[in-house]
């Protein structure tokens, strides 16, 4: 980190004879150590790079055009040539999962950045300027929380209009929420230090303390409920495109997909579950690493 | 803050958020769409079709006074007509909640009744098999679509198998009980119908199994959790070397403070149910609020949908009203 703050007094006191701060070498060994020993952890790493991998190289890894449609290979169940079998219009089912990939990653990413952003940034001003301001936005929060996130997301969606990056903006809309509860909470901690107290004696602005003091110490809270959450956003995108509320077909968006293969489970089943099957693993290795990158960070946690 | 102080703040909260629930809906319904009218009725109705529907809705009027309006209504419980079904959309979520509340409470009562021994289990044998089982079985539950779970298990139980009924509520074959709560379970009990008591139960298994099969993950979970800090504490030490027989230090002393935290998550997880529910009930064509939403959408019943939002967000806040209250009883500590 280049800006070292110090997360207590007792951490300045073996600093004060060397100015150097010793390597962190130490504490990502351990970190590797703890991540060695958690099977969960592990498989929820190679789950998550199997899908940057395929995001990554799909155009190489896809047998297929994801939108190329072949009538002449309509409704095909898995076979050498096509893994997962084909869809209504001969789409290799196989492929649009591949690139289906792309889409959700590309939902996770938008949507941690935006909603992460503007909930901690709600959260530290609250937190730190407090009374009135405070509690005007953590009422503004409670109302948002009043409702099911699904539901709320779904009406944000129609409202806007269903497409790809209307259901990015109605997911992040909804999301906010509990990074700005969490913000507050950090940051009132924090204001109570008494280096914050330090600064403000040498006349720094409160933009100054926000930005130096506050946000470095409530980064890696925010971080680590950034990557748990991963998964449910995963979820949620999925439930909005299975209801037609997101991407808008022919994008392969795997929701959309489980949504398309209903109509012919009971004869083509591979056209929903497939599909339906790289959601869960994505989820799941979303969440096995979200769980042990808390495990790691959080010594609160650890048992 | 005494008891009373607090549950005032408390009904002055539920107050304020139940006018940002209105305002919430409000935006979404008259301030987002460019044109409600239009996204009603398609860009190529004629034009005095157009001018009626929007006389009719109230939306040529300014901004503010259809705030009033929309406020007015919703608090007289006139939340407009629906477009498909014609009738008020209050009639209309009389007729779905019901089916709902069945869903919900039966997905509830499943995770409970599952994931409170899970979690106690899993705490008292911690790290050994049953607890790594239970880990697992937690987080490939919170990690799975319930619309695909419920897709999967229709396919194989229903479709396949034959073992349960599909969906709907009831076979078209056996004749629905006097409707006198709309909860058929409830309704073939009082009528004495046993074929539709059977139908009924079995026709509720998957659903209310997949709806509640994440938040018997998120129960066990929690309960595990907070298990383990009250086995640490001195007191639970105390009973144990006064000589009280295992089952009673678990069961009088532990358990009983350890379900503080599981109270609290059982109104969590109601939310999410709420939630599932919108998707379980599309899955199973369950005739619950859920699917009344979702068809809503489908066939732009804008009137319908947000109706059906606005009400679920008001049993979301009233849920989370009720679970704090009772943790304020269960937990004087929180009266702070």
């Amino acid at each position: 980190m280049r800006s070292w703050t110090p997360a207590s007094a007792s951490e300045l006191a073996p600093a004060a004879g060397r100015i150097e701060v010793p390597p962190r070498y130490e504490e990502l060994r351990r970190a590797y150590r703890l991540w060695r020993r958690s099977l969960l952890s592990i498989v929820g790493t190679v789950l998550v790079g199997v899908i940057v991998l395929l995001a990554l190289l799909a155009p190489w890894i896809a047998p297929y055009d994801p939108l190329a449609q072949d009538f002449s290979v309509r409704l095909q169940p898995p076979s050498r040539a096509h893994w997962f079998g084909t869809d209504q219009f001969g789409r290799d089912i196989f492929s649009r999962v591949v690139f289906g990939s792309r889409i959700a990653l590309q939902i996770i990413l938008i949507v941690s950045l935006i909603s992460g952003s503007v909930g901690a940034v709600i959260g530290w001003v609250a937190g730190y300027f407090g009374g009135r301001t405070d509690e005007v936005l953590m009422r503004l929060t409670d109302m948002f929380l009043a409702f099911p996130s699904l539901v709320l997301a779904m009406a944000f969606a129609a409202a806007l209009g269903p497409s790809l990056p209307n259901m990015i903006f109605a997911i992040s809309l909804v999301t906010w929420t509990p990074y700005a509860r969490l913000a507050r909470g950090e940051t009132l901690r924090t204001k109570a230090q008494d280096f914050v107290e330090a600064a403000r004696a040498m006349g720094a602005s409160d933009l100054r303390i926000i930005f130096r003091h506050v946000l470095p110490m409530t980064l890696s809270v925010l971080i680590v409920q950034l990557t748990l959450r991963m998964g449910t956003i995963i979820l949620t995108a999925a439930g909005l495109g299975f209801l037609g509320l997101g991407a808008q077909p022919p994008t392969p968006e795997w929701g959309a997909m489980v949504s398309d293969g209903r109509n012919y489970i009971v004869d083509q089943w591979w056209m929903s579950t497939l599909p339906g099957t790289a959601i869960a693993a994505a989820v799941l290795g979303f969440n096995l690493l979200g769980d042990g990158i808390r495990d790691i960070l959080d010594p609160r946690l650890r048992r | 803050m005494n008891l009373t102080a607090y549950v005032a703040r408390r009904l002055a909260l539920m107050v304020l958020v139940v006018f940002g629930v209105l305002v919430i809906t409000f935006v979404i319904s008259h301030v987002i769409p460019a044109d409600p009218v239009l996204a009603i009725l398609g860009g190529n109705a004629p034009a005095e079709k157009v001018d009626a529907l929007r006389r009719e809705l109230g939306l040529d009027k300014p901004l503010h006074q259809q705030f009033v309006a929309y406020i007015w209504g919703a608090v007289r419980g006139d939340l407009g007509r629906s477009l498909r079904t014609g009738r008020p959309v209050w009639h209309d979520i009389w007729q779905y909640f019901p089916a709902t509340v069945e869903l919900t409470f039966s997905a509830i009562f499943l995770a409970v009744i599952l994931g409170i021994p899970l979690g106690v289990i899993s705490a008292i044998r911690r790290n050994q098999v049953h607890d790594h089982t239970t880990r697992v079985f937690s987080i490939v539950g919170v990690s799975m679509p319930v619309f695909w779970t419920g897709l999967v298990l229709l396919l194989l139980l229903y479709y396949r198998l034959g073992w349960l009924p599909g969906p709907g509520r009831l076979d078209l074959a056996v004749l629905p009980p006097p409707s006198r709560t709309r909860l058929l379970i409830v309704d073939s009990l009082l009528a004495g119908n046993w074929a539709a008591l059977r139908n009924a139960v079995g026709h509720l298994i998957m659903p209310a199994f997949v709806l509640g099969y994440v938040a018997t993950a998120t129960i066990a979970r929690v309960t595990r959790s907070s298990m383990l800090d009250i086995l640490h504490q001195d007191y639970i030490r105390t009973a144990r070397s006064k000589g009280l027989v295992e089952r009673v230090v678990i069961l009088r002393h532990a358990l009983r403070n350890a379900l503080i935290p599981t109270v609290t998550v059982i109104g969590l997880v109601f939310g999410g149910l709420l939630e599932g529910s919108v998707l379980t009930e599309t899955v199973f064509a369950w005739p619950g609020l859920g699917r009344y939403i979702t068809t809503g959408y489908i066939s732009l019943d804008y009137p319908a949908v947000m109706g059906g939002t606005l009400y679920i967000a008001l049993v979301f806040s009233v849920v989370n009203l009720i679970v704090d209250l009772t943790y304020a009883f269960l937990d004087p500590r929180i009266r702070l």
